[in-house]
């Protein structure tokens, strides 16, 4: 490798993550696992994996009005402040959810997901029809996942780029008036942080 | 039984030292949760028994810990998959040396794969 090459043009996987994709190509060519399969039981962990610092970023917001303010209008170090390291370069972008405008964000799942701020990536991620369809068809695509929007309500996608990686600051629901952040954290799923969803509903909670 | 949130459970519970909550296994990275998911897979395939999982992990761990590993539990699911490729060797799935080669396909694909676009491995990253 030259002198000139930097880390940020290519792309850069841990010596575990090589190990670990190693394994997983050899066992799914021996016949002995099935990536779909694996991919289906390792997304019912979507709440199971990393910090979770989304949802704490997103309960933040909906309780403090001057962090929400940082928050919109400069993700990255806002994000920061609840001890979140993201890595070098990374800038992110916090898009509001309003009743006017709902926000949606596709990627393409190269190796800089973020996921400790939104974990896990969905499934449907990997395939490039769905993303496409995404932006085509958003409405029919929310549908699929059971969020219907107003008609009046715009709805905006953003894909992820190398240097920008967005989330979503969903609406509050309504009905959670006084609660802890804590407890507003668990409102916040994985899908409201990207749009493909809104977050629970208050009765959802066991 | 299929590949599920139940079999992960029951797994949880026949290995010592999973981390878990009430619901089952819990993750610090996504790595550790596919390390997890592919010896549920090889299990269900019978390559072997949790029991013999189980002593395969604990003779890992007591080898890492005589090298000098923390022992702090973060290092569990590195002793996992380690665990995951000894098996895999002695069992003749795979041998080191194949692993280590799709090792390294992955690293020259990463390091082709421009930032920002997703990793996929081609026949020509295999030197």
């Amino acid at each position: 490798m030259s002198g000139h090459d930097h880390d940020h043009e290519h792309s850069e996987l841990s010596e575990t993550e090589l190990r670990v994709r190693a394994l997983e190509t050899v066992l799914t060519e021996k016949g002995y696992v099935d990536p779909a399969a694996l991919d289906l039981l390792i997304e019912t962990y979507e709440k199971k994996v990393g910090p979770r610092n989304g949802a704490r970023v997103v309960a933040r917001a909906w309780t403090d009005p001057e962090y929400r303010k940082r928050l919109l209008a400069d993700a990255t170090p806002a994000i920061a402040e609840l001890n979140y390291a993201g890595r070098q370069g990374e800038h992110i972008i916090a898009l509001e959810n309003t009743p006017k405008t709902h926000n949606m964000v596709v990627c393409t799942l190269c190796s800089c997901y973020p996921w400790p701020v939104l974990g896990l990536p969905p499934v449907w991620y990997k395939s490039a029809p769905y993303r496409s369809r995404a932006v085509s068809d958003p409405r029919g695509v929310l549908r699929d996942f059971g969020v219907e929007l107003s008609p009046d309500t715009d709805i905006r996608i953003w894909d992820s780029t190398a240097e920008i990686r967005y989330f979503v600051l969903p609406m509050r629901p309504a009905g959670t008036d006084g609660w802890s952040e804590e407890r507003l954290a668990d409102l916040v799923t994985r899908d409201s942080m990207i749009g493909s969803g809104l977050p629970k509903h208050p009765n959802e909670l066991g | 039984m299929p590949l599920d949130p139940r079999a992960a459970m029951h797994a949880a519970i026949a290995v010592p030292g999973v981390p878990r909550d009430a619901d089952g296994p819990v993750f610090r990275e996504p790595w550790e949760a596919q390390a997890f998911a592919m010896a549920l897979a090889l299990h269900q395939k019978g390559l072997f028994t949790w029991q013999e999982w189980a002593a395969a992990l604990a003779r890992e761990i007591k080898r890492a810990q005589a090298a000098g590993d923390p022992d702090t539990g973060e290092t569990y699911y590195k002793h996992w998959l380690a665990t995951l490729e000894n098996l895999v060797a002695e069992k003749n799935v795979a041998s080191r040396e194949t692993l280590h080669r799709y090792r390294d396909a992955w690293d020259h694909a990463a390091d082709r794969t421009p930032h920002g676009s997703p990793i996929e491995l081609r026949s020509e990253d295999f030197g």
